[in-house]
Formats: structure tokens, C-alpha cells, sequence
């Protein structure tokens, strides 16, 4: 239905112009064919509605061929002279309105999305549909076009679809601009099509995110959806039918800085992981246990509050509206901005401050005055606009907390591979000492070049010389997947950090353990190594090589002279 | 009463009736088919199309449909009439008439139908 609409839309402003330019090629027509003209000889004549056809034509469109078939008669010339100004006003007017309906935008928006739908519908390839390209959406879509996914955008913002053609990605993302929360939205940006393997509701809006996961789940049950929140109500909606992956920032920034503050190893490995770019080993080694100051008990410090009670760190609260959390043990009332609030909530003794309120301005406020009176503090500053960045980065702040960038890393590592969100949950139970081993192991590694997860799974179409190899007998081991393909003497860049068989879980499997059909194993360490270690599994005859040492080729001649070559023997 | 639906069914009903009674007479007698009404009727006939533009309704596609069939037929018939007066050199024979006639006969098919169209909607409408 949509397609037409263009069309209906021009044909209906048409209407007008068009009957105008009929009625008046219409009369002009018979007024030559009735008004009695003059032959060459003289003799009286009436003009064919051939002629006066041709006639009208060439001066309707000003060509103006001249007097025909005989020179004209006053009385032609007269009503030649009112058919003129007809015949050229009613163009001047057809034209006008043609391109001012052109113009409209109305008809533009519809023609946008025309163009919209019929390039998403061309897509041969795996995409995600992404609803919502603000700072998540953004990292989301120049993250999986780096890894050669493909993305289709709808926001409702035309600024941030703007955006999308200007950020230079490897690869051209359809946008659109339009409310994401209506279906037939959705099915013009691919939510049915056969090659669409995800959808992303990252809208600011709650409602909005839900509808989509809902329409979503509706029409494409088996679906991945993966969706962001801000309330706990939605959470629970979201996960009543199903949705797969269901964010709230701040809790998502809550559990990661309680982390820090109580497993600060186990906090790096899981910042590792997840995070593109790295902090350092060294700020482990500060001293975050002990008692921490929140400034602010909006939804980030509830969340964190939270967070820190199961954990159990101390916790005071500076909040400028103290009536009603009453409740809280420790409570301060005031922003946090001046040195008298902070004193009272003693940040000479504290370990950490967090400055999480709504407002950029007071949370850099909070953070210096509190860093002026104990030099030692670890600070946490919450960026609520994405446009103050420059002031945040250079802050020194040790944590900034960003919640796009959050959700973007969290998404991410369950769109690469669902295996790394089991393994970290798994990780979460070990202790920091194990965490320390893991990190060192990491390190061997990387230290700052970006440490990325794969996974294989152990079947035909995931690893099909792998699949040969264990039907010929062999028994292949995990350390296989590791071995350079170039030069087996040499080590990938890489270990295995997870493996699953038939459910049960291995975590850090040693290289030895030899693999079975159907065996799920989550790799991390460099990209180079990724690459590498998909030709040992898809190629046979490098994993020959590689389990071998012996190059073969596996084309008939190689094999008819290995044949004799033994039989010699 | 509304006045949009009394000029569409004007239109619709004078583009029948014309080509009616140009159709009516001898198929071949050049004396029986009024010029004048031939152009009048192709004039209403293309008024009748733009009229139908834009309706978005399923009947209203039919009616823009027959329409155009209407117009192609007519604009056809006095292609052959042109060519038979002014590029032929022998005139209006009877068989150029004929074919004109017949030409016309087809565009008033497609006039009836498009009236008939018109009276299906007026009688599901019922107000």
C-alpha cells in the first residue's frame, strides 16, 4: 500500500492543472476549427481539427512553427492571440504544480522511504535491524560493519540518521528516519526478510524498545531480540516473552563498578573481554575496598546502592533530597558540590566517591572537590551528554561511566558469540586469585591491542575439515586450533576459555583435552589469530599440516604416488 | 448532496452519452458521425480520466482502468481519421469510417462499464 502512495498523492495535486490543460486545448482547438479562415486563392475555408490540433500544439508549447496551412485571417489572429496567454498560463500552472507537489515534503518522505524499503529488500546478506542510532546504536553499527555485518537503521531523529552517512563505515547502512514503535516501520526495514538474524532495540525509549521486541517476537518468534531498558517494570515484560539479551545501563554500570570495587582483578578480566580498549594492569593496585560515597540517588544511584548492599561495601549517600530516603542508613543531605557536604560524609576516609547525578556540570564539580580534599580517592563520574566528552576524557577521572557505550559492549559480546556471556557469568563465581591467573595469562597475549572472542562449534558446516579428520579416526586436540597454519613450531596469539559438551561446562580446558562432534569451544585473543585458526579448521590439507608436519596435496596424481611410493617400501 | 460526486457523475455519464450518439447511425457513412461530436466525446473522455486520478479504493482503480481504455480506443479512432483525411490522399472512405465507428463502439464498452461501475458504487454506498 505504502509503495502507491507517492503516486496517488502526485495524481491527486495533478488533478487540476491537468483538466485545466485539457478544457483549454479543448476550446482552442474548436475555436480554430470553427472560426472561417482564408485559402491561398481566396476562397473562404474552415481549418481541419488535424490542422488546428497541429496548430495549437507548437504555440501551446511556444514553438511556434507559424500561420497554417494559409496565412490567417484578422479573425484567427484574434483568437490565435487569446489562446497564447490560455495555452501558456495553463502550462506555466500545470508545470508549477508538478514540481511544487514534488517539493512537498510529504511526498519526499514517502519517496525516501520507498527507496528505503526496496533497498532493504535487495539485501542478500545477514544484517541486524538496529532501532535507535544515538551513542549505543552508533557504537553497536560501527562495530559490526568493522566485522563485515551488515546493519539497517531506523531512528526517529533525522539528525542521528544524518549521522549514519556521515560517520564513513566500511559498509553503506540503509537509514531511515521514522517511529521505529510502528510495525509497518519495521517490515519496510526488514524485520521479516529471510536474511535479517537480529534486531536491536536501542531507543531511549522504553515503550518504544518494547513494542519493537514485541512486534519482533510476534512475527519472528525464532529471532534474536536484544533489547535496552531503564526500568526494572520493562525488564521483566521484556523477559516474560522471551526477549534474548534485556540491558538496563545502569544496572549494567552498577554491577560493573561493584565489581571493581570488590574484585578488582575479576573486574579487569571482565573489562578485557568486553571492552575494546584497555585499562592498564597497573590500576588494579589501587585500594578500592573499604567505604564509598554516592552523590546522587537517581536511577543509577539506586541501582548502584543496590549493588553495593549484596556485595556488601559500605555506602554513604549525599542526595539533596533527603525526605524521602529516610530509610537509608547513612544519609547526607546536599548535592556534594561543596566541601562542607563532602567532609560531613567523610571523604577523608573513604576509598571511592561516585558523582551520579543528572547534571555534567555538578558530577565535575563533585569529583574535583572531593579529589582537592583526599588525593587518593578513586573517582567514578557519570556522563549523562554525549557532547561533553572532551571535558570528561580529560577529567582524570578513574572511571567515567558512560551507559551507551556500556550496553554497546555488552550487546556486542553477545552478538560475537552467546558462549562469552555463560563464560563470564561462570568467571563471576571463581575467586580474584583466579582472576589474577587468567588476567597474567591475558596479558601474555595483549596488553593493549584490542583482545577480541570467537567460538567454534564442532560441526559440518561451522568446521568441515575438522569433521573429515574425526571421521578418518583421528582424534584432534584443542591445542590444534592454536598452532600457526604458516608454521606449526609457532603458537597463535590465543587460548581457549570455555568449553561446552552436551551442556556440561568446562572453563579454561587444557590444549590436550581432544574434541568431539558437537563440542562448543569460545577462543579469546587476537583478530590475526581468529583468521588464522578458521583455515586449520575449513581447509584439510593445512590441517593435515598442521597436525602432521607433512604438506600434502590431495589432488589424484598426489595420491597414485603415494600409493606406489608405500607399495615400494 | 455533494457536489464533487454530481461533476464526477456528469463526466462520467456525458462521456457515454456522447460517444453514444456518435456511435449511433451507419457504420460506414460518413454522414451519420458528427465530427464535432467525435471531439467533444474525447475531450470529455480525457476530463473523465483525470477525474478518476488518485481514488485509492479497489473500485475506483476499475474505473481509472476503463477510462483509460476509453481514451485509447478514441485517441486511436482519430489517429485513423486524421491519416484517412489529411495523409491518405483519396478522403474518408467507408472503410476508414467503419474502422473509426468500431474504434468507437469498443471506447463505448468501456464507457458503459465505467458506468455501471459508477451505479455498483452509489448503490453500496446507500446514502
Amino acid at each position: 500500500m505504502m509503495q502507491n502512495d507517492a503516486i496517488y498523492l502526485l495524481l491527486r495535486r495533478l488533478r487540476m492543472p491537468l483538466i485545466t490543460l485539457i478544457t483549454v486545448y479543448t476550446i482552442s482547438i474548436l475555436g480554430f476549427v470553427l472560426i472561417p479562415g482564408m485559402d491561398d486563392q481566396g476562397q473562404p475555408y474552415r481549418m481541419s481539427f488535424f490542422n488546428a490540433f497541429y496548430f495549437v500544439s507548437f504555440m501551446g508549447s511556444t514553438i511556434g512553427f507559424g500561420e497554417i496551412p494559409y496565412a490567417f485571417t484578422a479573425g484567427q489572429r484574434m483568437w490565435a492571440m487569446v489562446c497564447i496567454y490560455g495555452t501558456v498560463i495553463a502550462w506555466l500552472y500545470g508545470i508549477g504544480a508538478t514540481l511544487a507537489a514534488l517539493q512537498e515534503p510529504v511526498l519526499s518522505r514517502v519517496m525516501r522511504r520507498r527507496s528505503f524499503a526496496a533497498r532493504v529488500r535487495k539485501i542478500a546478506q545477514p544484517f541486524y535491524l538496529v532501532c535507535g542510532h544515538g551513542v549505543t546504536g552508533g557504537i553497536v553499527v560501527r562495530s559490526l560493519s568493522r566485522r563485515g555485518l551488515l546493519c539497517v537503521v531506523v531512528d526517529i531523529n533525522d539528525q542521528r540518521i544524518d549521522n549514519l552517512e556521515m560517520a564513513g563505515l566500511e559498509l553503506p547502512v540503509p537509514g531511515l528516519v521514522a517511529d521505529a514503535s510502528l510495525p509497518d516501520v519495521l517490515d519496510d526495514a526488514g524485520l521479516q526478510h529471510r536474511h535479517c538474524i537480529g534486531v536491536l532495540a536501542l531507543t531511549n525509549s522504553d515503550q518504544v524498545n518494547l513494542s519493537i521486541a514485541i512486534a519482533s517476537k510476534l512475527l519472528m518468534p525464532g529471532r534474536m531480540v536484544i533489547s535496552r531498558t531503564e526500568s526494572d517494570i520493562t525488564t521483566a515484560n521484556l523477559q516474560s516473552f522471551g526477549t534474548d539479551l534485556v540491558v538496563d545501563p545502569f544496572r549494567a554500570y552498577a554491577e560493573y563498578l561493584s565489581l571493581a570495587a570488590h574484585a578488582p582483578y575479576m573486574h579487569l578480566v571482565y573489562d578485557w573481554l568486553l571492552n575494546p580498549v584497555h585499562r592498564p594492569l597497573a590500576s588494579t593496585y589501587q585500594r578500592t575496598k573499604g567505604r564509598w560515597i554516592i552523590c546522587g540517588h537517581g536511577r543509577f544511584g539506586r541501582a548502584l546502592y543496590r549493588e553495593f548492599n549484596e556485595d556488601e561495601v559500605a555506602l554513604t549517600v549525599v542526595d539533596p533530597d533527603a525526605s524521602h530516603l529516610a530509610h537509608l542508613p547513612h544519609l547526607i543531605e546536599g548535592v556534594g558540590t561543596e566541601a562542607r557536604t563532602l567532609i560531613e560524609a567523610g571523604v577523608g576516609d573513604a576509598v571511592g566517591i561516585i558523582a551520579g547525578t543528572g547534571n555534567d556540570a555538578d558530577n565535575l564539580s563533585i569529583m574535583m572537590t572531593a579529589r582537592e580534599l583526599n588525593p587518593k580517592l578513586v573517582t567514578v563520574v557519570r556522563q549523562n551528554i554525549d557532547a561533553n566528552s572532551l571535558v570528561f576524557k580529560n577529567s582524570r577521572a578513574d572511571f567515567v561511566m558512560e551507559p551507551g557505550r556500556i550496553i554497546a559492549n555488552r550487546i556486542l559480546a553477545q552478538i560475537k558469540t552467546p558462549l562469552l556471556p555463560v563464560f563470564i557469568e561462570q568467571a563471576l563465581q571463581h575467586d580474584d586469585v583466579w582472576a589474577h591467573t587468567l588476567l597474567n595469562r591475558m596479558a601474555s597475549i595483549s596488553t593493549d591491542e584490542e583482545l577480541d572472542s570467537w567460538s567454534f562449534t564442532i560441526s559440518e558446516e561451522n568446521t568441515p575439515a575438522l569433521c573429515t579428520a574425526i571421521a578418518e579416526g583421528m582424534a584432534p586436540k584443542l591445542s590444534l586450533f592454536l598452532k600457526d597454519p604458516r608454521d606449526r613450531k609457532r603458537n597463535l596469539k590465543a587460548f581457549p576459555l570455555l568449553m561446552r559438551r552436551q551442556g556440561e561446562l568446562f572453563m579454561l580446558p587444557g590444549e590436550l583435552h581432544s574434541m568431539q562432534l558437537g563440542d562448543e569451544v569460545l577462543f579469546c585473543g587476537l583478530s590475526k589469530a581468529f583468521g588464522r585458526s578458521q583455515w586449520t579448521v575449513n581447509n584439510y590439507n593445512v590441517l593435515q599440516y598442521v597436525m602432521t608436519g607433512e604438506e600434502r596435496s590431495h589432488n589424484v596424481l598426489a595420491r597414485l604416488l603415494d600409493y606406489y611410493a608405500n607399495r615400494k617400501k | 448532496m455533494n457536489k464533487e460526486k454530481v461533476i464526477f457523475a456528469f463526466f462520467i455519464v456525458l462521456a457515454m452519452t456522447l460517444n453514444f450518439g456518435f456511435f449511433l447511425g451507419d457504420i460506414d457513412n460518413p454522414a451519420h458521425h458528427n465530427i464535432y461530436e467525435f471531439f467533444a466525446a474525447i475531450a470529455v473522455s480525457m476530463v473523465c480520466t483525470v477525474l478518476k486520478f488518485g481514488d485509492r479504493t479497489h473500485l475506483g482503480a476499475l474505473m481509472l482502468a476503463t477510462s483509460l481504455v476509453a481514451d485509447l480506443q478514441l485517441v486511436i479512432a482519430a489517429a485513423i481519421w486524421g491519416y484517412a483525411e489529411n495523409v491518405s490522399m483519396v478522403g474518408m472512405t467507408p472503410e476508414h469510417m467503419s474502422s473509426v465507428v468500431s474504434l468507437t463502439g469498443g471506447a463505448l464498452m468501456a464507457n458503459v462499464i465505467s458506468v455501471v461501475l459508477l451505479m455498483v458504487e452509489t448503490i453500496m454506498v446507500r446514502r
